[in-house]
């Protein structure tokens, strides 16, 4: 590194690690670990501290003070801690159990087509049922043999709510399809060894023969206020066929 | 270029814009180089929805304004009730209701309150009348290859 062109032979001390441009240096702090031989310190065991229980007394060091109202004397840390906090790096995330419940918008009553935004049904068109107590959320139906999509919940900021409303009034949603029929049931009981968790494999979803039930009792009971519907021909073909935007259209100044 | 369109007292016009947009008006004095003197009380051709009320007389910008080729015979500053007396009698509703104009302005107006189920069932039945024409094209396509076969 130094190149010797001093007169009298002498080699000019360069610095081991310099700055190349301003706040860079030349050597990073890896290199620098390995320049300095620091891992040979790591290779041997550092000694355990053997623990006293002198330790707690002599955390405080006892100091007198002047002044007559001041208590004659203070507790004095003997080890005060860095000046400098560490930033926190595991800062829990505190996750919202229970979301508040979003009140309904007005153009969204029971039987209103709604356009789907988001997710896997993006784009198609449902029936809105209703509004499940506790989420808030909206619950949908394709109906199922139309556009695929089961009864579903989904939140009501992702949903645009067309004005063709359909007469439900006959449309019974048995009550037990609320918040909690649809929670996922996760069999997290199982302890957490690496080999369990691999072996298992991702478990597959499968309906379940009441989803199924449920499903059938609706859409049958919907399927018949369709076909009851002056423009039935044309509400099969809506409600199987995906929104898009073409061209020249705006999605503001489009009236749904 | 041939002018056809004149502003002269008792023209009707179209407010293109600001207050009264898409009602008739005719102009009943000019003011000077850029503004006139407006008044339609019988023109209840309305658009928007709301109050069908007709123009108050008032001043407006030639900016403003579309001249259509209708004319009413009135005197100059002629008052609100003799300028709707000349207005009922040449029938200029009627007649603006009948245009081509008027008829495309209605069109527009109901293309952009279309709902999406409307404008699924206009898609349909695009896709439908398209379908015959092209049919009765292919028809007439395979009778003249027919004949300039032979």
């Amino acid at each position: 590194m130094a190149q010797g062109k001093g007169a009298k032979g002498t080699t000019p001390k360069l610095p081991r690690n310099y700055e190349v441009a301003p706040g860079l240096s030349r050597f990073s702090k890896a290199r620098l670990f390995h320049k300095r031989g620091l891992y040979q310190k790591l290779q041997k065991a550092s000694p355990a501290k053997p623990k006293s229980k002198e330790d707690k007394s002599k955390q405080y060091v006892v100091k007198p003070i002047g002044g007559d109202k001041n208590g004659k004397e203070r507790r004095i840390l003997a080890k005060k801690g860095s000046k400098i906090t560490p930033v926190l790096t595991n800062v829990k995330n505190s996750v919202r159990r229970n979301p508040k419940k979003v009140p309904l918008r007005k153009s969204i009553t029971p039987g209103t087509i709604l356009i789907l935004l988001a997710g896997r049904h993006r784009g198609k068109r449902v029936v809105f049922l209703k509004q499940l107590e506790k989420s808030g959320l909206l619950l949908v139906t394709g109906p199922m043999k139309l556009n695929a999509v089961p009864l579903r919940r989904v939140a009501q900021a992702f949903v645009i709510a067309t004005k063709t409303k359909l007469d439900i009034s006959k449309v019974q949603v048995p009550d037990h399809v609320n918040h909690d029929y649809f929670k996922k049931k996760s069999e997290k009981k199982s302890e957490k060894t690496d080999a369990s968790i691999f072996a298992a494999g991702k478990s597959e979803y499968t309906v379940s023969d009441q989803r199924k039930a449920d499903q059938k009792t609706v859409d049958s009971a919907l399927l018949g206020v369709i076909r009851a519907h002056k423009d039935r021909k044309y509400l099969f073909g809506y409600l199987g066929s995906r929104f898009s935007l073409a061209k020249g259209q705006l999605p503001h100044n489009l009236v749904y | 270029m041939i002018y056809n369109k004149f502003v002269e007292v008792g023209r009707v016009a179209f407010i293109a814009k600001g207050k009264d947009q898409g009602k008739l008006a005719v102009l009943v004095n000019i003011i000077d180089g850029n503004r006139v003197l407006v008044d339609g009380p019988s023109t209840g051709v309305v658009l928007v929805d709301g109050p069908s009320t007709g123009v108050v007389r008032g001043v407006r910008n030639f900016k403003d304004l579309h001249l259509t080729k209708y004319k009413v015979p009135i005197r100059l500053g002629q008052r609100t009730k003799g300028v709707q007396e000349a207005f009922e009698k040449a029938g200029i509703n009627e007649q603006w209701k009948n245009s081509l104009w008027a008829k495309k302005l209605e069109k527009r107006h109901i293309r952009s309150n279309l709902t999406d189920f409307e404008r699924f069932k206009v898609l349909r039945a695009k896709q439908l009348r398209n379908r015959i024409i092209r049919t009765e094209l292919g028809k007439l396509r395979k009778a003249t290859k027919k004949t300039s076969a032979k």
